[in-house]
């Protein structure tokens, strides 16, 4: 029998299974990431590969992209950020609904990368607060996979209140955020 | 069809506005002639109207910045005549700064961006520009970068240090 996800723990009896609720929503966000691509270079050409056939992305549950920040899950930010840019990339993140993850790709969206230059965001994490960062210049697809996974993760296992607690409004109190 | 040669043109040029001229060069062949700035607009447009030179499509135009040099900031202009197949760069510099140059936009309407960008990079000033503003640079940005003096490196960061990085 094919496994497609293993199942919480939990009591489990021929044909039921209780557990409690917040692994089961978990486990359903966790395999439904609906991913918002924001690749603006090299590091993107590498996400394409990885959305593709051969190492088929679709596999992890995250079929759909999304193009609409409205109905996504997790912001992927795939490369370079110009400073002209990051007003446009903290809008996308406003814009998605609790709850939201980001995945930071490669070495200019972690840290500015080789552009230590006076127009380049020194890593989008001095805009938005980011969950994962993968490193690598590009990351090979089995990084920006493993990234994912990474994410699925910490999905899978947070707390459902997780962002009504005092953390969580700190953090995006010190982004500037609500 | 005769051909356009850069003799013909720099004579011409030189007997039309003679005092205007300074300096005539041809680099790798190619005619280059540094002009006073207060000429270089009537210059153009001599350039464009003229039935046998027709010098109607400006390739580019961008600042200079020579902190060294006895005259610090310029502009190149880049003119092509499609007709003759020639092309034709144009300098003129000034100490002034901001320097102040006259737009071209009534001549060519793709010199709007392009002096846009010059003002973006250099803060040089065009007289007569429809609307003169900043273009690829984020509009909150302080100085300008192309200048020499203007830090390459970002000056916020604080994670690399000269003992790593050999600033």
């Amino acid at each position: 029998m094919v496994e497609i996800s293993k199942a919480p723990d939990g009591f489990e009896g021929p044909g039921f299974l209780a557990t409690r609720l917040d692994k089961a929503v978990g486990l359903a966000r966790a395999n439904s990431l609906w991913p918002l691509p924001f690749a603006t270079s090299c590091c993107g050409i590498e996400f394409m590969a990885t959305m593709g056939a051969h190492y088929d992305f679709a596999r992890f549950g995250s079929e759909r992209l999304s193009f609409s920040p409205r109905q996504a899950d997790l912001l992927m930010v795939m490369g370079t950020i110009a400073k002209k840019m990051g007003p446009v990339l903290r809008q996308v993140y406003e814009q998605m609904a609790e709850p939201r993850w980001v995945l930071s790709v490669g070495a200019c969206a972690s840290s500015g990368g080789i552009f230590d230059t006076y127009s380049v965001l020194q890593g989008i994490d001095r805009i938005i607060p980011v969950d994962v960062y993968v490193p690598g210049c590009p990351p090979r697809p089995e990084q920006i996979l493993d990234g994912v996974m990474k994410i699925q993760e910490l999905v899978e296992n947070e707390s459902l209140r997780r962002r009504d607690s005092e953390e969580y409004k700190a953090l995006m109190a010190s982004y500037g955020m609500q | 069809m005769v051909q356009l040669n850069a003799q013909e043109v720099a004579d011409r040029l030189q007997a039309k506005f003679g005092n205007k001229i300074r300096h005539v060069e041809e680099p790798h062949g190619f005619l280059t002639i540094t002009v006073a700035r207060e000429a270089v607009k009537d210059i153009i447009q001599w350039l464009y109207d003229e039935p046998t030179l027709e010098f109607r499509f400006l390739t580019n135009c961008n600042g200079m910045h020579f902190p060294d040099g006895t005259e610090k900031f310029g502009m190149v202009y880049h003119l092509h005549s499609l007709t003759n197949n020639f092309r034709l760069r144009l300098k003129t510099f000034t100490n002034e700064d901001p320097p102040v140059f006259p737009s071209l936009t009534p001549i060519f309407k793709a010199a709007n961006w392009m002096e846009r960008e010059t003002y973006d990079f250099f803060g040089f000033k065009f007289t007569g520009h429809p609307d003169l503003r900043r273009i690829l640079n984020m509009d909150n940005l302080e100085g300008w970068p192309l200048r020499k003096e203007f830090p390459l490196e970002d000056p916020f960061r604080k994670d690399k240090d000269d003992a790593m990085f050999g600033r």
